[in-house]
């Protein structure tokens, strides 16, 4: 199906690696619509649904204009320009697998298969200390989690005697429903899958990583490898936790973490100096509600998760767009940025408006969404003021930057920035206020 | 043997795998512990591959009823491989900067 590796010897460039980002894309449309191109059988390993194909297609258009956008850099942050992208297409591959794996063991090799290539461009830069490490913190605590995440599989194996995401219960001998050992499992599991989406309190390494990686590389991992992990732990979530619903509460469990994350991400976000570090702070905070749609997965939840994906990466990958061409990645590097680069500070701003959940951007729609699904459940309720709350602390240091930009005096330095640039980010800004304003247009794909 | 005794050993490596990543300072050891727990994981799958209860829990009573843990070793052992080269490849770049593997050097980005 889908899961194409694209295997690329020598000399791809970015038009490319953007030409072939764009023949997945439509492929992976039209296969959304029922065009079948080769059959492969993939013996229950993978599942390919809706959800899953539409979340590819969100993936790969958000990856398309991430190339498109800030091919350049990733051309510059070192000797091995083609390597890059092959990594990033060997990322893609494994975000393909984990939005349609059916089996555990394709859940693990999917996060494999997403995650090496990512410890490999988080060190890319490979004279600079700080993306060292950044590179083995990450790889350390990637490692980790693995095997947190591995030793949660072998414990469910032996809790229910298979792989499958689907189990049916029988009730023979001693092992009745739901075993011990299979809720042990899940709980490692939970906890590898906390650490991928940098959920507190396993978000310790994300501030480090994402701020010493090359920021070009910052901006693919904060967004589409982090959705694509959101999406692995959702349909876990979907079929094992809810099956396991009546031995565990879940639910309190993920209420504490929504919490402790939302708390951690958006109070520390408050007090950075650097906007690199704030955005790392800022996209814990995002994780925090994104997590709202694992709290009670139903169909508006599933929604408001590909509706988040598509809103959170095209700002988020807007914003770092403009922040490597930045000289200075502080607040104050940002100063005056209306005066000399007024295009830039215009889409900058609709970027981080969107990141706040102001209404008329995809952000406020996303957001809506997520708490929607929780008020669904009935109970829970101050779970969605505490959200409401935190969505207004974050407004505070969004505006930093849009104060910085428009109403402080200063010289922003910037890189020379291209015509095709501009044009590019303000399409960009035009389709999330596009989102925004009708967000069914992106959703109609879901009901068809 | 009953499957008590392979849990608790497995469990055992694990624990002191988790341990050695979480207390020692010399990225070498801890890339070293992790792979304890990846072996502790592999011990475990295989126990339970082959273990009575598993098989009358499935219901398949012939011989490749454990087959897919016994699989599933197979692909950690070739994640793991290509986790090491990765992540051998990234301390010796630590290495050549700082000439240390000591990771009390990753505080540069604290603040």
């Amino acid at each position: 199906m889908i899961c194409s590796i694209i295997v690329r010897n020598k000399g791809s460039f970015r038009h490319i690696a953007a030409f072939g980002l764009l023949i997945l894309l439509i492929a992976n449309i039209l296969e959304t619509y029922g065009k079948d191109f080769f059959h492969v059988n993939t013996m229950q390993l993978l599942q390919f649904d809706r959800f899953g194909f539409l979340f590819n297609s969100i993936a790969l258009g958000a990856t398309l204009i991430y190339v498109l956008l800030t091919g350049k850099e990733i051309e510059k942050s070192g000797k091995y320009a083609a390597e890059y992208f092959t990594l990033i297409f060997f990322v893609l591959c494994g975000i393909f697998i984990l939005s349609a794996y059916d089996n555990l063991l394709m859940l693990f090799l999917g996060i494999e298969i997403m995650s090496i290539p990512l410890y490999i461009l988080t060190g890319s830069d490979k004279r600079n200390l700080k993306s060292n490490e950044a590179a083995l913190k990450y790889f350390l605590m990637g490692a980790f989690s693995t095997g947190l995440m591995l030793m949660g599989i072998a414990l469910m194996y032996g809790g229910t005697g298979t792989f499958q995401l689907e189990v049916q219960r029988i009730s023979v001998g001693m092992y009745k429903g739901v075993s011990f050992l299979e809720i042990t499992g899940l709980l490692f599991l939970m906890v590898a899958m906390a650490f991928k989406v940098s959920a507190a309190p396993f978000h310790f390494w994300t501030p480090d990583v994402y701020d010493g990686a090359p920021a070009v590389f910052t901006s693919f991992m904060a967004t589409i490898v982090k959705a694509a992990a959101f999406v692995a732990f959702i349909k876990l979530c979907d079929v094992r936790m809810t099956a396991t619903l009546g031995a565990i509460d879940w639910k309190l469990l993920f209420a504490l973490i929504i919490v402790f994350t939302l708390l951690i991400g958006n109070i520390t976000a408050v007090f950075q100096q650097s906007v690199k570090r704030m955005l790392a702070y800022s996209s814990i905070a995002q994780a925090g509600f994104m997590l709202f749609a694992l709290f009670n997965v139903n169909d508006v939840a599933k929604e408001g998760l590909l509706l988040y994906t598509a809103a959170y990466s095209l700002a988020t990958i807007g914003i770092f767009a403009i922040l490597v061409k930045m000289k200075d990645y502080t607040f104050e590097g940002y100063n005056g940025l209306a005066k000399t680069q007024p295009v830039l500070a215009a889409t900058n701003t609709v970027f981080l408006l969107s990141l706040a959940g102001i209404p008329l951007t995809a952000g406020f729609f996303a957001k809506y969404y997520m708490l929607a699904a929780v008020v669904k459940t009935g109970s829970y309720i101050w779970l969605v003021v505490v959200g409401v709350l935190f969505a207004a602390v974050s407004v505070y240091y969004y505006f930093r930057v849009i104060q910085a930009m428009y109403f402080r005096n200063g010289n922003a330095a910037t890189e020379t920035i291209t015509f095709s640039f501009k044009t590019g980010l303000i399409i960009l800004a035009a389709i999330i206020i596009l989102i925004g304003i009708l967000p069914q247009v992106l959703l109609n794909w879901f009901y068809f | 043997m009953p499957i008590q005794y392979y849990i608790a050993l497995a469990s055992a490596l694990f624990c002191i795998g988790v341990v050695g990543v979480l207390t020692r300072r010399n990225a070498i050891i801890i890339f070293m512990c992790i792979e304890l727990m990846l072996n502790a994981v592999n011990l475990l799958l295989v126990a339970f591959s082959k273990m009575p209860f598993n098989i009358a829990e499935t219901g398949a009573s012939n011989a490749s009823a454990g087959a897919d843990a016994q699989l599933f070793v197979f692909f950690i052992m070739v994640v793991a491989a290509a986790e090491v080269s990765v992540g051998l490849a990234i301390i010796v770049m630590m290495y050549r900067n700082v000439h240390s593997v000591d990771i009390n050097f990753l505080n540069r980005l604290k603040n």
